[in-house]
């Protein structure tokens, strides 16, 4: 973080996009988070997804609960509305958000306290439902904002800051998500941008429940030894999945890759996901496969990153409720009043 | 004792056994009277059991057209041995007792008093059917039959009724005509005729008989509610489920056959008041539909909608409290908790509707003031009129009527540069303008949050600025008072020293406890309030008379308390008047409390300047 303001004024060569922002229109206020805080490299990629994405600022909604994480909605993208709403129930007001416009993309921007423990009953119905969202869960296993106490997803037997050593089993939130039908599951590393920017677009662009857990170091209250959440350990422990290229279907696929190595998922809005497999990597449209290799990997030690699980053509919660094209909320007398005289007919049958 | 003769007036109450298909048998029985043009009022007594414990039935019978509960029974069917002694004991003296006989009951199971009607149910359903769930719902069309021909129910009427139940549904219809004649059939053949009547009037009207949470689900589907979240709890799910089946008919477009709603059935209330706040927050009108212990969970949120400005609505069928309560039972016990609820300094809007016609009216209404005020809005229900059919006036829309979607600017007005700020009082009303996500690519973008901020949404620690907010929102829910409806002023034939002020299901009640008292010369003013907070019409109300009676449904006179917190009143010159048992308040029960504190006020008259 800084506390020296950029100006506001932007140099009149900075690049636009095909929408006609620079990057800096995808900013926010400072952040007034730790310095080397993983959040911030969250939201730096955000703006990066959001800006390469075409996606015009305005049509975001940012929705939180509170902590730390829930706090960065505010340093990224200053011409959407944000919403900082209650801890634990950003999946409520996202679902109710979503069902009032379906045209906006929404940003649910939560963390492990936020999800995995007041919020963890709002995190698995959400995603049960499918709600067309991106659902961010900034993960850095411990609470910063209240100090060090460790949250529902600190690893069994890390230590705290303070020394104390947790007893307690961890929540696993990808392989909830998986189980709980997400249609778009995936883990990253705040450290690892050149990751997280593509699996950020290929979420947004995504139609359906995205779920991304952002391991995310927390530099004041779990970054130190015996902590399984620091930069150092999560470097040393990640078991990258797979590479991933995102195209948009604007852009001219111009780069070749050696066949057999690559598996394309073409998206809901003709976006194409480009995996690069590694060696002993599986397939992202198996979801039995995608739970099989997290848990095998998780039994070894590995932190497995990147894309685990896509399925392009599930669909939303208004798919499900088969509403109109038009958002609710512009619906007027019209659509929704029907009128004095179905009312006598009404109040006929009731005699 | 003499047997008790009435036309048109008694009470019919059923005693049988929950599930056993009674509900709809009774349901009819009571259509048939009010088609005769003979009002009628019935309550359903029922437990919080699927099936197996016992459920209760009342029908009150009344030409001049009281719809509150009367208290006492002049006629039981009594359906179910298990609850056979207390109903047989509650029976009014000179009553009828009316049962299945086809096995012999001891004598000691009786009463001299009363005359005793026995009908072979069981032995004539057995001939008649071999499968047993036949065998039990017939035998309720039995008994309706048989009552019909004691009372002078026409049997046309009961034919109609069930034609229009069965329409469609021939293999239905017939053997419900059936055992309706068989029933009939033995009671002609059988049965003498009894002191009570049903006579054939026309002081109906154009009333229809419909319960609240249907026609405050109707209400949401007039007023535009687009988005509703709920979760089950008695005494409300019948509204969502109601707002479901109306939205179903009236809310699919004939053209793409797509839904102009969105309806979920929530995980929990927290879940359902965040749905709906997010909502509201993004421009579209919702709703949830609850109870007491819903409100207990949702009050984080209703501090959040309050604190940040946000639209919300929320139908509280109240039931008995605290805790779970009884959650079968009436209470008007919420008014306390939901005008200040979550933590903090907060205040509430709340709308008290008496009937299902207000039901609906305010239902819709709820929705205006929420998109107007920017702020939670209740309505105040309850189990007596939200989940028992009342007769009331037929409901109103004027399709001249607009949704007033309050301070909200647009695109156009943004791209003008009408300045912005979410939470600046433009209008001095205390209303900001607020602005729809997604509406302007460079200005009308704020950050909603439950944190203090300053007028332009940024966050803010400033005292200054908390309190500059804080006051705001006082005048804004001064501002409310103006568009709240108006309470209701009945004024007693003479001057009179005496008020009451009443709410809600109340109403029909003390209407004839007015009646009574008027009869005994005891003259009261009563005034029914409609919405909080209090107009100050209330206020001169109370001044305007040496007493008012505060007749409310809860055990701590929650209302009388409001009262004297906003208009900072005497006490002393409010005297609560609390019924608080579960069962709805009776016209008997406010006369009587009323009177003796009449009565013994002349005797200790408030104001010793008054002696003579």
């Amino acid at each position: 973080m800084t506390y020296l303001p950029k100006p506001k004024l932007h140099h009149p060569s900075l690049q636009q996009n095909a929408v006609g922002f620079t990057r800096r229109d995808y900013e926010g206020a400072i952040s007034t988070l730790c310095a080397g805080c993983g959040h911030d490299s969250i939201s730096a990629a955000i703006i990066q997804a959001c800006w390469e994405l075409d996606i015009e600022p305005h049509r975001v909604a940012k929705i939180s609960g509170i902590g730390c994480s829930s706090k960065t909605p505010t340093y990224f993208l200053s011409a959407s509305h944000g919403f900082n709403a209650v801890h634990g129930r950003m999946p409520s007001v996202l679902t109710g958000a979503n069902l009032a416009n379906r045209e906006l993309l929404y940003l649910g921007i939560s963390g492990d306290g936020d999800s995995a423990s007041i919020g963890i009953g709002q995190f698995v119905h959400a995603i049960r439902r499918g709600v067309d969202m991106v659902y961010i869960v900034e993960n850095n296993g411990v609470y910063g904002l209240t100090k060090g106490q460790f949250s529902a997803t600190a690893d069994q037997g890390s230590k705290s800051k303070k020394g104390a050593i947790n007893t307690d089993a961890p929540v696993d939130m990808v392989g909830m998500a998986l189980q709980l039908g997400a249609s778009f599951v995936a883990r990253s590393f705040s450290g690892d941008k050149a990751q997280l920017v593509p699996i950020l677009k290929a979420a947004m662009t995504h139609k359906g429940a995205s779920f991304v857990d952002v391991i995310s170091p927390c530099v004041a209250f779990n970054n130190h030894e015996g902590s399984t959440k620091s930069y150092d350990y999560v470097r040393e422990h990640n078991h990258a999945l797979c590479r991933m290229d995102f195209i948009s279907p604007r852009a001219e696929i111009t780069v070749d890759y050696p066949p057999g190595e690559l598996r394309e998922v073409k998206q809901h809005d003709g976006s194409v996901l480009r995996l690069r497999k590694l060696p002993d990597s599986h397939d992202t449209g198996d979801r039995v496969a995608a739970m099989n290799y997290l848990h095998a990997c998780q039994a070894r030690g590995e932190i497995v990153t990147g894309l685990l699980y896509v399925d392009p053509e599930a669909p939303d919660l208004h798919a499900h409720f088969d509403t109109a094209e038009a958002p609710l909320n512009t619906l007027g007398e019209r659509e929704l009043c029907p009128g004095a005289a179905t009312l006598a007919k009404i109040n006929a049958s009731l005699r | 004792m003499r047997p008790v003769a009435a036309t048109n007036d008694f009470v019919v109450k059923f005693a049988n056994i929950n599930g056993s298909g009674s509900a709809s048998a009774n349901e009819l029985f009571a259509k048939c009277i009010l088609r005769m043009g003979v009002p009628v009022s019935p309550r359903n007594i029922f437990p919080s059991n699927i099936q197996g414990l016992p459920t209760w039935y009342e029908v009150r019978v009344s030409e001049a057209g009281w719809l509150g509960r009367r208290g006492g029974y002049d006629l039981l069917v009594a359906m179910n041995p298990q609850t056979w002694d207390a109903d047989v004991k509650g029976l009014a003296p000179g009553g009828y007792l009316f049962y299945d006989n086809s096995k012999p009951l001891p004598k000691f199971k009786f009463r001299d008093d009363v005359t005793t009607i026995g009908v072979p149910l069981t032995d004539i359903a057995n001939q008649t059917w071999d499968d047993a769930r036949q065998r039990q719902l017939f035998k309720n069309i039995m008994y309706l039959g048989a009552l019909s021909v004691l009372l002078g129910i026409e049997r046309d009427v009961i034919v109609a009724l069930i034609g229009e139940q069965y329409k469609g549904k021939q293999a239905l219809l017939e053997p419900n005509v059936h055992a309706l004649d068989l029933g009939r059939g033995y009671a002609e053949k059988n049965l003498s005729p009894i002191g009570l009547k049903v006579e054939r009037r026309d002081n109906v009207g154009d009333r229809i008989f419909v319960d609240g949470n249907s026609a405050a689900a109707l209400g949401m589907v007039y007023g535009g509610a687009t988005v509703c979240a709920w979760y089950p709890i008695t005494p409300s799910s019948s509204l969502a489920e109601a707002f479901q089946k109306y939205c179903a008919k009236l809310r699919v477009d004939r053209q793409t056959g797509k839904h102009n709603y969105a309806i979920v059935q929530a995980e929990d209330e927290i879940a359902s008041i965040g749905i709906v706040t997010g909502a509201g927050w993004n421009g579209a009108r919702a709703f949830t539909a609850t109870s007491g212990p819903g409100i207990s969970l949702m009050n984080e949120f209703i501090g959040l909608a309050y604190f940040a400005e946000i639209p919300v609505t929320l139908i509280d069928v109240q039931r008995g409290g605290p805790s779970t309560g009884m959650p079968t039972r009436t209470q008007q016990s919420d008014v306390m908790f939901c005008a200040h609820a979550s933590h903090g300094d907060t205040n509430h809007v709340l709308l008290f509707p008496e009937d299902p016609y207000e039901c609906f009216e305010f239902a819709a209404r709820a929705l205006d003031l929420a998109d107007r005020l920017q702020t939670p809005v209740f309505m105040l229900s309850d189990l007596d009129i939200g989940m028992n059919h009342r007769l009331c006036r037929p409901l109103e829309w004027d399709d001249a009527r607009r949704y007033d979607r309050g301070k909200v600017l647009t695109d156009e007005q943004l791209e003008a540069g009408v300045p912005f700020g979410r939470y600046r009082d433009v209008d001095g009303d205390g209303i900001p303008y607020r602005t729809y996500p997604g509406t302007h690519p460079a200005r009308g973008s704020f950050f909603t949050r439950g944190t203090s901020k300053n007028a332009d949404a940024k966050y803010s620690e400033r005292g200054e600025d908390y309190i500059e907010n804080m006051q705001r929102l006082q005048r804004k829910l001064q501002t409310a008072k103006t568009l709240l409806p108006q309470p209701v002023l009945h004024k007693a034939p003479h001057p009179a020293r005496h008020g009451a002020i009443y709410f809600g299901s109340t109403s029909p009640s003390m209407a004839e406890a007015i009646a009574k008292l008027d009869a005994d010369s005891m003259h009261i003013d009563a005034l029914r309030v409609r919405g909080y907070p209090f107009v100050d019409s209330i206020r001169e109300f109370v001044e305007a008379h040496e007493q008012v009676f505060v007749v409310e449904q809860n055990r701590d006179a929650q209302l009388r308390s409001l009262l004297i917190e906003q208009f900072e009143i005497d006490p002393a010159r409010l005297i609560p008047i609390l019924h608080y048992d579960g069962t709805p308040i009776t016209a008997r029960f406010i006369a009587k409390a009323i009177g003796e504190r009449m009565r013994s006020a002349e005797v200790r008259p408030l104001r010793s300047d008054k002696v003579a």
